[in-house]
């Protein structure tokens, strides 16, 4: 191709892009990723082969593209599995525009039309969202609208059907919410240093029911009132939510009520935060069929409250809500020793503690012992009495410290118990209690140390060392990690995991993970080769099951 | 052939050197208002986005490295940091208690429905975007590395002088 051919393309090309990027004043943005893996047999992680797939080779890629010009926008999402990767719920196969909408904005009202993503309050009666990792997506398809009535009085409307997969969920949503910002209307509140917002959301399912032994309610209500109270450093809030009988997959078909609180209390001033949370939640599963089960077609979202881990081997033992029923606290704290004082040193020293703990809520299956009863509410719960049986807990402390110019650690400390029956195996609660037993735990201490050691200018040495201790499960393990970076394009990483103290001699593997990582602006290209260990892989309380596997990956992301 | 690559390449740059404004979308403060990002921009120098969430460690890591920076840059150029935080609204109570416990002093907003994550195509957290004082978007990021806020300093000051910025 001459030089001439080569400006002509170029001018031809060119105005495509800049009407692609700038015509009328809009403008498109996107993003792309690609996602593959080459799986190896490997006899050591899969003796049978169960895990390792026919196709050899799996691979799946999304692309968005979002208009926006003005008041108005418009996007779509183009999704591909070819097949599902291990891991991923199955029912992602094959291909198609999964999600696309219209939105404008006028006159203090805000309509969309197609699909959309919202939530109510924080989500307890309604929440619909993606995780892309977790391969979670109850995007709504419908009419959304939103509308600024009066000065802070926003209300919302949806009505519409969630995604399942490549299909709709057989149950219709419909629901309102309303928040008023008070101190927006009355200005007696703002000169007394007082923020105090208030909602309310009310969601109604209807799905059809032709059961041969259930009369089954087709109808079911949920609704919730909240409130945020805020001076000076002090943020209260505080929500409730109540939702009809639904007899479903998840409570055993019983015609219990249910419903949720959350509470709790923050203070954020001079270096210090600190936040204090209980939670209740009974019988709180709302899906929009009643016969769904795992991730799929939730209706509300029951947020953890748990710290998320992101070290590797904590990861494996994370916590996931228990929709039917648990309670639990939280407490933590951030404090920030000053620049220049006795333990801040130079840089200033970071320092937190985080303690949280889940357990059943009470349950008395006793008191409902005579059939027509047990069928109908399954169990009786006093909210005020605690329940017996541990889920989890964990008690961390970490600090963070930047020691000179060149080097910074971090030091991390995790108490933690882990119900293996309820969060692995999915148990309910009244086995447990009729044999306390049998209940299978994890009991571990955790110590990571994280060191950062600039080499020169955008040269970085990243190390962790952790170690997880436990005589349960899959007994200890231990990790090292090198990573260097070389800013703004490159990363290497090489990890081993190392799981010494497995009961099972022929289990006491290694799992060596090697990555190379090349970045440019928006575009991020990953290869990885090495062996991943069976696990739950969770994002914000909801998990999946990770079957183990050995094989090469890429992953291509890019966004414009 | 290979020409035909240069000529993506120059299409695709181009892509990415047209003048960008952000699109309008409703972000949260910290007390409750809502507010649009149009107008959270600064008009006396560059701003800095970086979307983050508590629960994103690079994300965290990133702003605590920058920290020190966005202080100098700020001085030095009238620079402006905005660090939005994709947290849903359960997570969004624990982005205040954080901020002051990590001594960030940059200006928090929340995308609680991550409107704004969405409407610019963002796949993943951290990521980071550098406007001019036109409020043009001239520069961005995707993911963290240890290093690569010494790289975002120089985008700034470059970005502050008026220079040509690439990736």
């Amino acid at each position: 191709m001459n030089r001439l051919a080569l400006r002509l393309l170029a001018l031809l090309l060119l105005p495509s892009a800049a009407i692609a990027q700038d015509s009328y004043g809009g403008q498109l943005h996107g993003n792309f990723q690609l996602d593959g893996q080459w799986y190896l047999r490997d006899e050591g992680i899969d003796p049978t082969g169960e895990f390792y797939p026919d196709e050899r080779f799996l691979g799946q890629g999304y692309a968005n593209f979002v208009y926006t010009d003005g008041d108005f926008s418009g996007g779509l999402r183009y999704e591909n599995y070819q097949n599902v990767m291990l891991g991923f719920p199955e029912g992602y196969r094959g291909e198609g525009i999964t999600y696309r909408y219209l939105q404008f904005k006028q006159d203090n009202l805000d309509v969309t039309v197609g699909s959309f993503y919202e939530q109510f309050g924080s989500g307890m009666v309604f929440r619909s969202y993606e995780e892309r990792g977790l391969g979670y997506d109850n995007a709504m398809d419908g009419v959304r609208v939103k509308a600024n009535l009066a000065k802070g009085v926003y209300l919302k409307g949806v009505l519409g059907r969630q995604r399942f997969y490549f299909e709709k969920s057989p149950g219709l949503l419909r629901g309102v919410d309303a928040e008023i910002n008070l101190s927006e209307r009355w200005h007696a509140l703002d000169s007394l240093g007082l923020r105090w917002t208030i909602g309310a959301s009310y969601m109604s399912k209807y799905q059809r029911a032709n059961d041969p032994f259930l009369v089954l309610p087709e109808n079911v209500a949920a609704g919730g009132v909240r409130s945020q109270l805020m001076k000076g450093p002090w943020v209260l809030n505080t929500e409730f939510a109540y939702k009809a009988n639904d007899p479903s997959a998840d409570n055993g078909y019983i015609y219990k009520d249910g419903n949720g609180f959350i509470a709790n209390l923050s203070y954020s001033k001079n270096g210090l935060g600190v936040i204090a949370g209980v939670k209740r939640i009974d019988n709180m599963s709302f899906r929009s069929d009643r016969n769904g089960s795992t991730i799929d077609m939730l209706v509300n979202y029951l947020s953890p409250t748990t710290e998320v881990h992101t070290y590797a081997l904590p990861a494996l033992y994370q916590y996931a809500t228990q929709i039917n029923g648990e309670e639990g606290i939280q407490l933590e704290a951030n404090y920030r020793f000053k620049r220049k004082s006795k333990l801040g040193g130079k840089y200033g020293t970071l320092v937190s503690i985080n303690y949280s703990a889940v357990q059943s809520i009470d349950k008395d299956y006793v008191a409902t012992s005579n059939d027509t009863l047990r069928t109908l509410q399954g169990y009786y719960s006093d909210p005020l009495e605690r329940g017996t049986i541990p889920y989890f807990h964990d008690l961390n402390f970490k600090i963070s410290k930047k020691v000179n110019r060149s080097f910074k650690y971090n030091l991390t400390y995790l108490n933690l118990h882990y119900n293996r029956s309820v969060l692995e195996d999915g148990l309910s609660d009244e086995p447990m209690l009729s044999n306390p037993e049998n209940i299978k735990t994890m009991d571990a201490d955790v110590i990571v140390l994280e060191t950062l050691y600039r080499v020169k200018s955008k040269h970085y040495l990243r190390n962790e060392f952790q170690l997880l201790s436990t005589q349960d499960d899959r007994g200890s393990m231990a990790m090292a990690l090198v990573e260097y970076s070389i800013a703004p394009h490159w990363f290497f990483s090489v990890q081993d995991i190392y799981n010494y103290g497995n009961p099972d001699p022929d289990q006491q593997l290694h799992y060596p993970l090697a990555s190379v990582v090349y970045t440019q602006g928006t575009s991020r290209f990953q290869l990885s080769y090495g062996r991943q260990q069976r696990g739950i892989f969770c994002v914000g309380g909801v998990c999946r099951v990770v079957p183990p596997s050995n094989g090469v990956s890429f992953s291509l992301t890019t966004s414009f | 052939m290979k020409n035909l690559f240069t000529a993506l390449a120059v299409t695709l740059l181009t892509i990415g050197m047209q003048a960008q404004q952000l699109p309008s979308t409703t972000l949260k403060t910290l007390d409750g208002k809502l507010v649009d990002i149009k107008d959270q921009i600064g008009t006396e120098g560059p701003t800095v986005i970086g979307f983050w969430a508590t629960w994103c460690k690079p994300c965290i890591k990133e702003l605590t490295a920058f920290a020190d920076y966005a202080i100098e840059l700020e001085e030095e150029y009238g620079a402006k940091v905005l660090a939005v935080s994709i947290d849903d609204t359960r997570n969004s109570s624990r982005v205040a208690p954080m901020v002051q416990g990590q001594g960030w002093e940059y200006t928090v907003l929340l995308d609680e429905n991550q409107d704004l994550k969405r409407n610019l195509g963002i796949v993943n957290v951290p990521f980071t975007l550098v406007l001019n004082a036109d409020g043009e978007v001239v520069w961005k990021h995707s993911g963290y590395s240890p290093g690569d806020e010494e790289n975002l300093a120089e985008v700034v000051a470059k970005v502050a002088r008026g220079e040509s910025v690439e990736h």
